[in-house]
């Protein structure tokens, strides 16, 4: 009998790494916001993550069925993480519809529209979430007050996030200062820990490290992203602090509230919206956190992340033109006589 | 299952050699799988049959200068260089020349070769058979080159590249350094650490050789962390001589590639387009030096090589020396047979070999293991879109963008493709080994490559 082998180009050796692991690793890193938000906003939470997965894997299956007619991917793991970050980016008492709209936006028109996984130009959960802003704004801003179940489970009531009780006083007539401001504030200890008014899963900076701290261990994102942008508010919103304490927010304060670490975290390092080399991912964080802070002091909203990666969003093109790896061999070699 | 089946990965004493050197960019470390690095060199038996390919080099195929019916002695003539970047061939066995025609050959076409039936095994009188030392090297560099020309010598690690031609630098370009490669980046393959081990000091005579022959008087002999017994072998042998140091190397694929071997040795960093004369090296493989001794000390041309047989349902793991024209298939019966499930033959490592056709393939100058992978590995995984995640710029070790390249190339833009620099594409698939959307990358970039080249040839010719 004849042998029949395969034949194939080299290399015949593939990493265990696939598209699938890398979005599962972004869901294992979530995990620890999910359980602070289910924990602050009890079982509306979970229903909105519920409720937000289960639409954005509808809307992929039903489009790639009867408007694309393509292969079927809707376990390949992407709408499952466009989902748990939906939900994170909304209040936890959002109507459910609404919450409907929002999955049909990221998936239907800011994914599937571009031709789906990888080809999108934006982040898909950033155009639902600015969409939704947009559309309705009173219920995408009237925050439930985090109510710990422990504590057992309180007629929610709702309040304003930190930035906007900041932006409100500031804008006041007459303006208030920040020291006047502050007893309203929370503390440093409540928003690292999550218990603030906000998104679902924006809430709580630790479990948002933890995630973040897991996904470069795992290697799914990189540092300079997440670093840059950071770095980028602390300096900008530091200067503004350092001329008047009284009309500007602390960096601290910056660092730890609304969207920021969410965003640096889980939303601009999106592999799909953001640059390709090391050099253009710092240039993108950098225009991320510079563009955060404009917002946040001179902008009609209180928060600016959203807006601000989506901005960036747009430039990517042109900075992964601009930023190229460093070739071997064009510059010349360090020891070349 | 015995232990030697298992995956594993060699422990690196990194700790007492302090930080390694490695080469800057990109790069990948896929698991060894060194299965046959403790399996001793062994002679394999004559073939009944020898298939011997007229193209085993890199550049112009040989051409025949015996006829069907002639009898052969051991390297004796077989087909001569057939333009400059060529090689002579011999006779690896004794017996008469059955035919000339069409076999099969690594590329999987058929091209022309010589079938010799083999009969005994009658050697050239002046090709010395024993395997005393010696040390004393009598020719000059010119002899030297003449002599390896003749011997039909081509870069042992797998790209057949004529050994006399990297030998003769171009006017105006001095060597300073000669590198000794004993990387044996691919995983598996275990062939050149063998060599080093049990042919150490024959290396070494070898390195001599060609540093005469290029007129310098450094050589240093690049060896992975993973080999710390050739390590420390071939430190020890090279202890009394001069200008030959040893530079271990941390595990790191394709390090094994000249251009990364240099950076990694000496942090020079060859120009796009250019040979490594361009910064004064010349890269030979261990094999290559090993060769360069017995065809200058021993007059014996370039007839038999050591071949890894390898796998990880492969009974025996092993390294033959093997004669040229030997079909592979002999080389598996030897290793105790084919394993039920093979679903892939590969030429070479996993990383950079071409996959065989049949058994009736015949080990070449190149081949340096036969790598046999089980049917659940033999396919690849069905493609998915890319989502832009850049592993495959990061690993790539010319820093190329590899999704890019692919993506014109497939489009058909091959301006683009050239301005984007994918002729310094080495090959090493690091980019597919890494694409987690499993995306045949270096299939577009050889499409790409290919096209571009002919292109600028082309342009080079109007």
């Amino acid at each position: 009998m004849m042998n029949m082998f395969t034949v194939s180009g080299s290399p015949h050796i593939h990493a265990s790494e696939s598209s699938k692991k890398i979005m599962y690793g972004v869901v294992i890193a979530m995990v620890p916001a999910m359980l602070v938000s289910v924990y602050f906003f009890g079982l509306d939470a979970l229903r909105v993550l519920l409720l937000s997965v289960v639409a954005c894997l509808f809307f992929e299956w039903l489009i790639q069925k009867y408007l694309i007619k393509g292969q079927l991917t809707i376990n390949d793991g992407s709408a499952l993480v466009t989902g748990i970050l939906l939900a994170f980016n909304v209040p936890s008492n959002l109507p459910g519809w609404m919450i409907i709209v929002g999955a049909l936006v990221a998936i239907g028109m800011a994914k599937m529209s571009f031709g789906g996984l990888g080809k999108n130009v934006f982040n898909p959960v950033l155009v639902a979430r600015v969409f939704l802003l947009i559309s309705f704004p009173v219920q995408m801003t009237s925050w439930p007050k985090p109510s710990p179940i422990t504590k057992g489970f309180v007629d929610a009531s709702t309040g304003a996030t930190p930035l906007g009780i900041l932006k409100e006083g500031l804008g006041a007539d007459p303006p208030k200062t920040i020291s006047e401001l502050a007893p309203k504030l929370p503390g440093y200890m409540q928003t690292f820990t999550g218990d603030v008014g906000g998104s679902m899963g924006e809430v709580s900076a630790i479990a948002l490290i933890l995630g973040g701290l897991y996904m470069l261990y795992k290697k799914i994102i990189t540092w300079e992203i997440p670093v840059s942008m950071l770095l980028t508010v602390a300096v900008f919103s530091g200067i503004f602090w350092g001329i008047n304490p009284e009309q500007y927010a602390d960096p601290l304060f910056h660092l730890l509230t609304g969207g920021m670490l969410l965003g640096a975290i889980f939303m601009a390092t999106d592999m799909v919206t953001s640059p390709m080399t090391s050099g253009g991912q710092l240039v993108f964080g950098t225009g991320v956190g510079l563009l955060t802070i404009l917002i946040r002091i001179w902008g009609a909203y209180p928060e600016g992340v959203s807006f601000a990666i989506l901005l960036m969003n747009a430039v990517v093109p042109l900075i992964n033109r601009g930023f190229k790896p460093r070739r071997f061999g064009i510059k010349p070699g360090v020891e070349i006589a | 299952m015995p232990a030697r089946h298992l995956k594993r990965r060699t422990k690196h004493n990194s700790g007492k050699m302090g930080i390694l050197k490695t080469f800057a960019l990109g790069g990948i470390h896929p698991e060894e799988n060194k299965l046959s690095s403790d399996a001793p060199i062994e002679r394999l038996a004559l073939p009944g049959q020898a298939i011997v390919p007229l193209g085993q080099n890199l550049g112009v195929p040989s051409k025949p200068v015996v006829k069907r019916g002639d009898l052969v002695k051991v390297g004796q003539l077989l087909a001569e260089t057939g333009g400059f970047i060529s090689a002579n061939i011999h006779a690896p066995v004794s017996g008469k020349v059955a035919k000339i025609d069409n076999v099969i050959d690594g590329t999987g076409y058929k091209r022309p070769g010589v079938i010799i039936e083999v009969d005994g095994d009658e050697w050239l009188d002046e090709i010395d058979r024993s395997d005393e030392l010696n040390t004393e090297i009598s020719l000059d560099g010119k002899e030297i080159i003449d002599k390896i020309k003749t011997a039909g010598l081509v870069g042992m690690g797998g790209a057949t590249f004529p050994t006399y031609v990297k030998l003769m630098p171009p006017p105006g370009k001095k060597a300073e350094y000669l590198i000794i490669n004993g990387v044996e980046c691919e995983p598996y393959l275990t062939s050149d650490h063998r060599l080093m081990l049990e042919k150490g000091p024959e290396i070494l005579v070898g390195t001599r050789i060609l540093m005469k022959a290029l007129n310098v008087e450094k050589a240093v002999i690049g060896i992975e962390n993973n080999k710390p017994d050739a390590i420390n072998h071939m430190q020890e042998l090279a202890k009394s001589l001069d200008g030959i140091t040893v530079q271990p190397l941390k595990v790191q694929y394709p390090q094994g590639g000249e251009k990364q071997l240099i950076k990694a040795v000496l942090n020079r960093e060859v120009p796009s387009g250019k040979l490594p004369i361009e910064v004064g090296c010349v890269v030979q493989n261990v094999g290559t030096a090993f060769a360069v001794y017995e065809a200058v000390q021993k007059n014996k041309p370039l007839i038999e090589r050591v071949v890894t047989v390898t796998g990880m349902a492969v009974k025996k793991p092993s390294n033959f020396l093997a004669r040229i024209g030997t079909p592979i298939g002999q080389l598996i019966e030897a290793a105790e047979g084919l394993p039920e499930d093979t679903g892939k033959i590969i030429g070479g490592g996993p990383m950079m070999g071409k996959a065989l056709t049949s058994l009736e393939v015949p080990v070449v100058k190149g081949s340096s293991g036969i790598l046999l992978m089980k049917k659940e590995e033999a396919s690849r995984k069905p493609e998915g879109p890319c989502i832009r995640c850049a592993r495959c710029t990061s690993v790539c070790p010319m820093g190329l963008e590899p999704f890019l390249l692919s993506r014109v190339s497939k489009l058909g833009k091959f301006d683009m493709a050239e301005n984007e620099k994918i002729m310094d594409c080495i090959e090493c698939g690091s980019c597919q080994y890494t694409c987690p959307a499993s995306i045949p990358l270096l299939d577009y970039l050889r499409l790409g490559k290919n096209k571009v080249g002919a292109i600028m040839r082309s342009r080079g010719r109007n």
